[in-house]
């Protein structure tokens, strides 16, 4: 799957002395990543080669709290109301299509761009993220780039690429109840390790994804970047195509029995050659937890914490041996771009209905995007996660990233949804543990690290 | 972009292996618009307590650190997210070159466009590395080798084509450009899937 994708885009094959030109279908951008290279672009006088190929919108920065992003009161954080409204100008300026602050489609970009069904499979697509990965779980080459190459992609919709070895994940099996796709995916990465993809494009193949939801792939592909792997991909089949019938952006009628013809062809070739191979069983896969300061720092969620990462361990106030079940914890975050769409919400309300948060814990809950937010309010998931004691915000990366000032205090323990524990990922001083959707909502009700098979009707 | 051929400096050490780049520049700094300037963000958690007072025993803080071009790390350096205002920021501070046994992908390009060289080495030559930092050593892009103070040679493998950019100052953005119109099919066939 991934020749052919790279061979459809290969506008220039590489050479030994040349790194191959490679098309670019869908360009993602936003606010964070995105000034500089528009000032690239104005400094040399150039223009956005196919501004239909571009989509920008708004989510790092951006406020969660309805008055802020609705109106009522300015955007605390000047600073992102500055990057904001910097993104608002090149948009126009260069004739880029915005989904803006207030646009109901609006949302975080790896949520909004299957939403819309932009993303397609057999499509190369970047963004000025690393968690563009997502993506690959339509069957599409998507990764993140920096700046600079958001630049590039800008002014030549191409981008200069040295051809990544591959890797099979092949997962079999059936998960045990209570276990999910992001438990899955944390058990790869504490397999291979955060840099056992690196230089890689990732293929996770088997009976166990075939049988995964689009949204439990997107969860899965997400995450390869924390195994360092350029990319992860999913071979579109039935489910991918009947997740993309009826999106705005995808064809019609009769086209859209021919777009899935087209479709087909990208799919994994059962006789591929990898560069590598790793085999996983998916019963034996647990309810996953992060006991360090990087995704590959997981655990079963009742182990006793290991021995080896001493510098982790001193940032987190955790002791080698001893359980992370039970222990006290402040904030839980349900949200990013991991573990924010409505099946997300919906496991997360499965478990807080009819129950309360914990005394003194605070609670986020941060839908991927509007459209997921109206979705859930629709079916009265926002109703039970406030009812239930939770915040229920408008859309955005959050305290995922906390760049919006969506943050926890220096030493409290966050069980979070999100994909990254590094230090101080959720505000100064802030101590991360990255679980489920389950896992975070069990949490929310005990106020303590807790196996949500224990909540689990 | 300058041209980068030789550097020769001493070195600082971060021995830590998996150094993510919200620890090279935090989060918080990321609502900037501005593409320099950022020398004070570097590290900034791990150079300053919370009360923004410097940390003596942080690596970076140590008076010999001080106009070290060069920046011995441990395996997997740079992971995470994509912001390249981590390679802005070592190269704001002065650095010119990593060194490490295994350097993340996006950081590794990110660094290559802003003309800090990525150096990849043997694991025996950066044990030596870590165990003596601010050893002088140079760097021979053209050549691929990491010369040690006694003599010792370490070479490094660098894409032929980053190289040529780095040792001739070459801007990708316009060899990009230059390269468009000479595809082997029409640039439409592949836009558009």
């Amino acid at each position: 799957m991934f020749e052919k994708i790279w061979q459809a885009h290969e506008v220039v094959p590489e050479t030994e002395d040349t790194p191959a030109v490679l098309a670019i279908d869908l360009h993602l951008t936003h606010e964070v990543t995105s000034p500089q290279a528009f000032a690239t672009l104005k400094s040399r006088g150039l223009r956005v080669r196919r501004p239909g190929q571009t989509v920008a919108t708004l989510d790092h920065a951006v406020p969660t709290e309805r008055r802020q992003v609705f109106g009522g009161v300015p955007i605390r954080l000047e600073s992102a109301a500055r990057q904001i409204a910097e993104l608002e100008q090149n948009a126009r300026e260069f004739g880029v299509e915005l989904l803006g602050l207030t646009d109901a489609r609006r949302g975080i970009v790896h949520v909004i761009g299957p939403e819309l069904g932009l993303t397609q499979p057999g499509m190369t697509i970047v963004c000025g993220d690393s968690h563009t990965s997502t993506h690959g779980a339509f069957g599409t080459l998507a990764f993140g780039i920096g700046t600079t190459e958001v630049g590039h992609v800008l002014a030549t919709q191409c981008l200069l690429q040295r051809k990544p070895r591959t890797l099979a994940i092949t997962v079999e099996g059936a998960l045990a109840p209570g276990v999910g796709a992001k438990d899955l995916v944390l058990a790869i990465i504490g397999r291979i390790g955060v840099a056992g993809g690196a230089r890689q494009v990732i293929e996770y193949r088997g009976s166990t994804i075939r049988g995964l939801s689009m949204e439990e792939r997107m969860t899965v592909c997400n995450m390869s970047i924390e195994a360092g792997a350029r990319a992860g991909m999913i071979a579109p089949d039935d489910t991918t195509f009947a997740y993309l019938r009826g999106r705005p952006r995808v064809p019609a009628g009769e086209d859209f029995e021919r777009a899935v013809e087209r479709w087909r062809a990208f799919a994994g070739d059962p006789g591929a050659a990898f560069d590598r191979e790793v085999a996983i069983d998916a019963a034996s896969v647990e309810p996953m937890i992060s006991y360090g300061t990087n995704p590959g720092m997981v655990m079963p969620i009742g182990s006793a914490i290991p021995a080896g990462e001493a510098q982790a361990l001193r940032y987190m106030g955790l002791e080698a041996g001893e359980p992370l079940l039970g222990r006290a914890v402040q904030v839980v975050f349900i949200g990013s771009c991991t573990n924010a769409r409505l099946s997300d919400l919906r496991a997360a309300a499965g478990v807080l209905r009819g129950r309360q948060v914990a005394r003194g814990l605070r609670v986020l809950v941060v839908p991927g995007s509007q459209q997921v937010k109206q979705a859930a309010e629709a079916e009265g998931l926002d109703r039970v996660f406030l009812e239930a004691g939770a915040e229920w915000r408008e859309s955005g990366c959050s305290m995922c990233v906390g760049i919006n000032g969506d943050t926890a205090r220096p030493g409290e323990y966050v069980v979070s949804t999100s994909n990254r524990n590094f230090e101080g990922r959720q505000g100064q001083g802030v101590r991360t543990l990255l679980a489920s959707p389950v896992t975070a909502a069990a949490a929310a009700v005990t106020g303590r690290v807790t196996d949500p098979r224990e909540l689990l009707g | 972009m300058e041209p980068v051929r030789l550097i020769r400096s001493r070195t600082a050490v971060l021995p830590e292996a998996d150094i993510d780049t919200d620890q090279i520049f935090p989060a918080r700094f990321l609502t900037t618009t501005s593409g320099g300037g950022f020398a004070g963000m570097l590290f900034a958690d791990w150079r300053f307590d919370a009360a923004g007072r410097p940390r003596p025993e942080f690596a970076l803080n140590r008076p010999e650190a001080a106009g070290c071009e060069i920046l011995v790390a441990g395996a997997n350096f740079g992971c995470g997210s994509s912001r390249e205002h981590a390679a802005w920021a070592l190269r704001d501070s002065g650095f010119r070159a990593v060194i490490s046994t295994s350097i993340a992908d996006i950081f590794f390009t990110n660094a290559l466009k802003n003309g800090l060289v990525p150096v990849r080495v043997d694991a025996g030559s950066h044990a030596w590395l870590t165990a003596n930092p601010g050893a002088e050593i140079e760097i021979d892009v053209a050549a691929g080798e990491v010369r040690l103070p006694a003599g010792q040679v370490a070479t490094f493998h660098i894409d032929p084509f980053a190289r040529h950019c780095l040792l001739h100052g070459i801007d990708e953005l316009g060899y990009l450009l230059s390269r468009l119109p000479e595809g082997v099919r029409p640039l439409h066939e592949y836009e558009g899937v």
